[in-house]
């Protein structure tokens, strides 16, 4: 027989709280403590990085000022030196590397997730994979052995073509190819084909997480294959399109032994990119740290402290995006 | 059994009604789905065999039977969802108002602009608004949005339909996903209904809902049956007497493909089953 419970329950006095705690196994605490203890030291190095940059990098800073930050020249025996040039060719090559990088990944993302065949779906994935592991080094080689010789008439033909559209691509001497030889330009192009692979391979692992349930939806309103991937699958990637693009603009920015083998350095603004002659932070500490000492090499570590805090912003920043949205939560609808 | 005389006439009468003014929220022209020897398989597991089935116009087809004998699959065949598994594939052919959807000068999205589909489980477009959800698909497919106006009464019209309308109507901005389990399936019936096909397939729609929200789903399928044709797959024999004029039994033996045991009205094949079988089923002691 069931009972009732008779007119509201009468106001019950204050009772003591109950504790409410598990005791965790010996074993679940040594677990803990060792993943723990794992997480915090990746923090902990990672800020010892910081540390370390920074104290190298006080002598210069104490001796430029401000100026370090806004002078261009690098002339450590003369006294003056700053990054502001190395940080506008580093963002001009991050910038070209973008515009190559990213039609060309979300186009192939787009393909291995939703287009290509079943039979060669798989070897793809491991190619773009593999791809992303090739040494940098190997790429670097590629890009100056083949790259660069075939990239001097595009950039010939942007500079005769659009220059009067858009000033910036002109050169000096449009007519010698050798004035596009080792330009912002090529070093992008060539770094775009370092992050290529890994931003590919974020946008494609987000893209084929989109719900089966809402792809169905809408291919059984009638929706083309395109329709269904414009309405479902892209807002569903759309953080990882952003986040793919952020690590391979993070990964651009401190490209170092591609932009090395491309550029001739040189320490001012240019505003020509197609004009031969740039020079990237990454570059520059790799180019000069052999031959620095005292305030210059501590000139390096300020340089290399700018590159750090810059690409952690942006990694920082993408992380977030990408976190805040369904398919970097991995919620389920 | 009802033919498939009638429909012909009246599609005639709202197409040109819809060229002319806001569009009507179904056809008006239920369609009648005619399954003929269908077989199907994954891969090399058959899963249906020779199953012929037709699908009144406007009338309700329950299609029931224990798990795993092919309903769902069945189902999804009828507006071509089947195919998009890797490995389906099947034999047979279904006729919407006599022609085959699978012919080859067909496309398949033809036929699912026709044949709308709502699932098991509710799938609306979660970051879109509960009004774009419910016009998504004449956007998806490409079809005008009937003006402002037009498009505020459609929503409207079909969020009514599908018993939605009160609930939502102060908040027809909010995601589709901050609706309650409930009412996000109503809103995917809202959706289909409102590019207004010929026959609403639906699978398992109340198995995730509670009774009230079932119930609401049920009257909804009531009320559109006679504008659309709607086949049903339920676990729920009391839902398939509620809800269906008509019922076919789907039984599989262990490991072989499903077919159809008995096929006939709702009444006669819940109270007077002629195999043993159905009997055995509808009175719960099976499945």
């Amino acid at each position: 027989m069931s009972t009732l419970t008779e007119g509201p329950p009468a106001p019950v006095p204050v009772r003591d709280r109950r504790v409410i705690k598990s005791r965790p196994t010996t074993s679940d605490r040594t677990f803990v403590a060792a993943a723990r203890s794992a997480a915090v030291s990746t923090l902990v190095i990672m800020g010892l990085i910081g540390v370390f940059l920074a104290i190298g990098a006080w002598p210069a800073i104490k001796q430029q000022g401000f100026s370090f930050v806004t002078e261009s020249q690098w002339l450590p025996e003369a006294g003056t030196f700053g990054i502001s040039s190395l940080l506008w060719g580093t963002i001009l090559v991050g910038l070209f590397a973008l515009i190559v990088a990213v039609p060309v990944s979300f186009g192939a993302a787009l393909f291995i997730s939703e287009y290509a065949p079943r039979s060669i779906k798989k070897a793809l994935v491991t190619i773009v994979d593999l791809m992303a592991a090739v040494p940098a080094v190997i790429y670097a080689i590629w890009a100056l052995f083949f790259l660069q010789e075939r990239l001097l008439s595009v950039a010939q033909w942007l500079s005769v073509h659009l220059s009067g559209l858009l000033p910036f691509l002109s050169v000096e001497v449009p007519d010698s190819p050798s004035s596009y030889t080792s330009s912002a330009f090529i070093a992008g192009v060539a770094v775009g084909f370092v992050v290529m692979p890994t931003m590919t391979s974020v946008m494609r692992e987000v893209f084929s997480q989109a719900p089966t349930g809402e792809r169905e939806g809408a291919i059984a309103l009638g929706a083309t294959r395109w329709g269904m991937i414009r309405s479902v699958v892209i807002p569903f990637g759309r953080a990882g399109i952003i986040g793919g693009i952020m690590l391979g603009l993070g990964r651009a920015l401190g490209e170092t032994i591609v932009v090395f083998a491309i550029i001739s350095p040189m320490f001012e603004f240019t505003t020509h990119p197609l004009e031969s002659g740039t020079n990237t932070i990454a570059a520059h500490i790799a180019i000069r740290y052999s031959e620095s000492s005292g305030v210059a090499l501590s000139g390096l570590l300020g340089a290399g402290l700018i590159l750090f805090l810059f690409t952690l912003v942006i990694n920082t920043f993408a992380g977030v995006v990408v976190s805040r949205s369904r398919s970097g939560a991995a919620t389920e609808i | 059994m009802t033919t498939d005389t009638a429909s012909d006439e009246t599609r005639v009468d709202l197409d040109i009604d819809a060229t002319t003014t806001i569009p009507q929220l179904t056809a008006g022209a239920p369609a009648t789905l005619v399954a003929r020897e269908v077989s199907a398989w994954f891969g090399n597991h058959q899963v249906l065999d020779n199953v012929d089935l037709t699908m009144a116009a406007g009338q309700v087809t329950a299609l029931i039977g224990p798990s795993g004998c092919g309903k769902s699959t069945f189902l999804r065949i009828l507006n071509r969802m089947h195919e998009l598994v890797p490995g389906a594939s099947l034999a047979g052919e279904i006729l919407l108002d006599g022609q085959d959807i699978y012919d080859l000068d067909r496309r398949p999205i033809e036929s699912r602009r026709r044949i709308g589909m709502v699932f098991q489980k509710a799938n609306p477009f979660p970051t879109m608004s509960v009004h774009d959800n419910v016009l998504a698909g004449l956007r998806l497919t490409g079809r005008k949005t009937p003006g402002k106006n037009g498009a505020a009464e459609l929503v409207e019209r079909s969020l009514r339909s599908a018993g939605l309308w009160e609930e939502v109507k102060a908040r027809l901005g909010t995601p589709g996903s901050s609706l309650s389990g409930g009412q996000q399936q109503r809103l995917c019936i809202a959706r289909a209904l409102a590019v207004r096909p010929d026959v609403l397939l639906m699978d398992e729609p109340c198995s995730a809902l509670d009774p009230t929200s079932t119930r609401r789903v049920e009257e909804t399928i009531r009320s559109i049956a006679g504008e659309v044709t709607v086949v049903i797959v339920t676990h729920n024999m009391q839902q398939a007497q509620r809800v269906s004029d008509n019922c076919a039994f789907f039984l599989a033996a262990e490991g072989q493909p499903g077919y159809i045991v008995e096929q006939g009205p709702t009444g006669e094949l819940f109270e007077n089953p002629r195999d043993e079988r159905t009997s055995d089923y509808v009175n719960g002691r099976f499945g």
